[in-house]
């Protein structure tokens, strides 16, 4: 999906997100990371004593962390003490202060998916004026959402208002000694989004980060919470195809869904973080910690991805199988191009009985990109008539590109079964030329058999996300060949 | 159509053809025959634009046009098809997505108005009954998985299908049933007209009893050594290529 007007609200129009609007035109924190700053920071936001002292906890924990080094990923040290903790919400003149200033083949990946003007300057960080009128669209959707009872706003919102069900549920799938970057989300996480769906209650509609008035700036260390309630149904779209760019280099997202039993969550994104330049500068480095727990009997987790972004991926949406009959799902699709490294994958952990996992991981490497899978499949001894069905197929285009998979699989129960298929293809010179002689251009050619590589996974998303997903990797492809 | 002098082309600096005469009329059907390893094949990829094939001599125009000029797509967009000796596989791409994409992609370039699926759903509907394919195929990736005879049939499908005004088929008959070749010349047939021309690359009389020829050709070491009527072939089935290449050293 493109930028609606609604993103550029998002990114414009900050001054909607309530209790922020004292903070609007506030400084910056200096670089440094310590016990002060976390203070300052929930200071700042307001929170409450059991937030602050959540943020504490975590950061003292993360102190006696180092970083992963496991992952097929190269990239130089992060300094933490570099980066700023808080940072109030971009104004005019901080950023580019024009189209001219941004990295051109950025704008002509926004002219290919045929992005408007002015939402390229709002997703480039250049300053605009410009008022767009989408209040009132953002308002019917919410009366339509709290007519079903169902909480969506922003994580700082829902700290002040729902102070409960944030306190019960925060941490509780990913806590914070999970790893390096979820420890250190937990301690400076600046904002997020929050979604309660109570019980037996179907979300009247696709929930996608677009239409939140006050999405804008959740930063680099975002976390979101969703919480399905006993037989209720979410789908939530995150994620954007038009090309991000931040001045925030690292970013460090934690996503957290709880399904009770029977219920359902369906969590799609589309990564188009900025990848750098053709060297590979500038580029994001994204680290992200995603985990569902099929808390409920018969609950049901799908993740569904889309990583076309980002310099550095390192992303594994996991399943916790807890209830019994619970189902998890992976579907993704991974590119790396050019200098970019993806490594990805997912856990599904069973613990219940007759637990159901699939995953379907397609990993293109294009250039000098290298993808790497990384999957473990837990079936742990009470885990009886567990069964796990993994697929994992690589596509390479040209010479220079690398393909890795990393399958970890621990079976601890005789009744589990397990299917595991692997394959590495390439597009070949034989494909392109058979293509082309019959009236294709190269790049259709490419198109076209990437996008019948993807398909299983395409299908997997919501049908409006599908075709720019599609649309999205036929411009990330674009001259990948010859 | 197409005429062809002195035609010399090297694989990775290995002469393959070595001074290749040939002229298509318009509305005319050659048979190409040839020991194994003579250079047919590779005649097909440098008139149908394949690279790593260097033209290292000699010319090539069809219809009055310098063809080497053209890329691959454009020979294409011209009329130039080509049924492949070893059909690739595309795993993944649908065969209808594939042959509509390809048709609507030649027609683009005509200028002509692309078809919408509906229109698009009769034409290849009916052209698959013309060449018997099973519509199961249809659905399936492309070539994957296919018999070789499948294959054959397939490319035989996208042919019809693609109306080329010059139909290259390299071994389209080997490893094909009585039935398929049947089906296989009558697509051909089907084909043929005042506008169009066909090289059947071949190394069997049995097709051309199917597919009349106007002109039968030998090709050896890279050379057409001999040429002649359709009679040509029936001596060749007798008395193989042997006694060819040893009057073409004399
Ligand atoms: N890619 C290549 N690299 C090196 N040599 C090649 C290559 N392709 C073809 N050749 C050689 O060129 C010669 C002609 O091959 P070609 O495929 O054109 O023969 P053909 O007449 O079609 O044979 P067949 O009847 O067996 O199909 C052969 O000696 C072959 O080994
Ligand atoms: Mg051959």
């Amino acid at each position: 999906m493109t930028a609606t007007p609604n993103t550029v609200d998002e990114l414009i129009d900050r001054g909607y997100e309530h209790g922020f609007i004292t903070d609007i035109e506030s400084d910056t924190f200096p670089p440094g990371l310590n016990e002060d700053v976390i203070r300052a920071l929930s200071a700042k936001k307001n929170e409450p004593e059991w937030m602050l002292e959540w943020r504490l906890k975590a950061y003292r924990h993360w102190l006696t962390l180092e970083q992963p080094s496991w992952a097929h990923l190269n990239y130089p040290p992060i300094d933490y003490q570099s980066i700023s903790y808080y940072s109030a919400p971009k104004k005019a003149g901080d950023g580019p202060q024009s189209l001219d200033e941004v990295d051109p083949e950025l704008i002509d990946t926004y002219n290919k998916l045929g992005i408007p003007l002015e939402e390229q300057m709002a997703l480039a960080g250049v300053a605009v004026d410009a008022v767009f009128d989408s209040v009132s669209v953002a308002t019917t959707f919410r009366e339509k959402l709290s007519e079903a009872g169902v909480i969506f706003c922003s994580m700082s919102e829902a700290v002040q208002d729902y102070p409960e069900l944030v306190r019960q549920y925060l941490g509780s799938v990913v806590p914070h000694t999970d790893n390096f970057f979820a420890c250190m989300n937990a301690a400076v996480f600046s904002d997020g989004t929050f979604v309660y769906i109570p019980k037996g209650v179907r979300c009247p509609m696709e929930l996608s980060t677009y239409f939140r008035i006050n999405e804008a700036n959740t930063g680099q260390f975002e976390r979101t919470l969703v919480v399905a309630e006993e037989a209720s149904y979410v789908s939530y779209l995150e994620g954007c195809t038009a090309p991000m760019r931040d001045e925030n280099q690292l970013h460090a997202a934690v996503v957290e869904l709880v399904a009770m039993d029977d219920a359902k969550i369906k969590y799609s994104t589309v990564q188009n973080w900025y990848p750098g330049n053709a060297e590979g500068k500038g580029g994001i480095y994204n680290f992200v910690t995603k985990r569902g727990d099929c808390r409920g009997e018969r609950s049901h987790i799908s993740w569904t991805q889309v990583e076309t972004g980002s310099a550095i991926t390192w992303k594994y949406p996991s399943c916790i199988l807890r209830g019994d009959d619970s189902t998890g799902e992976f579907y993704s699709v991974a590119v790396a191009r050019g200098r970019q490294q993806a490594d990805t994958g997912t856990k599904m952990i069973h613990l219940g009985r007759n637990t159901k996992s699939t995953i379907v991981s397609k990993g293109i490497s294009a250039g000098h990109g290298q993808n790497a899978y990384r999957g473990l499949v837990r079936m742990t001894p009470k885990a009886e008539n567990a069964r796990n069905h993994t697929q994992c197929d690589s596509l390479l285009i040209g010479d220079t590109s690398g393909a890795h998979t990393y399958p970890y699989i621990e079976v601890r129960n005789p009744t589990a079964k397990m299917e595991h298929e692997a394959t590495t293809s390439k597009i070949s010179e034989d494909q392109l030329f058979y293509c082309r002689q019959r009236g294709l251009t190269e790049e259709d050619a490419v198109s076209m058999i990437v996008n019948g590589f993807c398909k299983e996974v395409f299908n997997e998303l919501p049908m409006e996300f599908a075709v720019e997903a599609q649309k999205l990797l036929n411009v990330t492809l674009e001259g990948a060949v010859g | 159509m197409l005429s062809i002098k002195n035609l010399h082309v090297s694989i990775e600096d290995k002469p393959i053809l070595n001074g290749l005469n040939l002229e298509i009329g318009t509305g005319e059907v050659h048979a190409i025959m040839g020991p194994n390893g003579s250079g047919k094949s590779t005649l097909s990829y440098v008139l149908s634009g394949r690279e790593g094939y260097e033209v290292t001599e000699g010319q090539i125009l069809y219809e009055g046009e310098d063809l080497l000029e053209l890329e691959t797509e454009e020979r294409a967009h011209k009329g130039i098809f080509l049924a492949m000796q070893y059909p690739v596989e595309l795993p993944g791409v649908n065969n209808m997505v594939f042959l509509k994409e390809s048709l609507n992609a030649i027609r683009r370039a005509r200028g002509e108005e692309e078809l919408d699926s509906v229109k698009f759903m009769q034409l290849v509907k009916e052209k698959a009954k013309m060449v018997k394919l099973d519509e199961k195929l249809l659905k399936r990736s492309v070539n994957a998985g296919f018999s070789g005879g499948e294959k054959k049939r397939n490319e035989i499908l996208q042919m019809a299908l693609l109306e080329p005004k010059l139909a290259l088929l390299d071994e389209t008959d080997s490893g094909l049933d009585i039935d398929a070749l049947r089906i296989v010349a009558e697509g051909v047939n089907a084909l043929r007209s005042p506008e169009r021309s066909v090289v059947l690359v071949t190394h069997y009389q049995r097709l051309l009893d199917y597919i009349q020829p106007d002109h039968v050709h030998v090709l050896s070491e890279g050379r057409i050594v001999r040429s002649g009527g359709k009679e040509l072939a029936h001596e060749l089935e007798e008395k193989g290529y042997s006694w060819l290449k040893e009057g073409a050293a004399a």
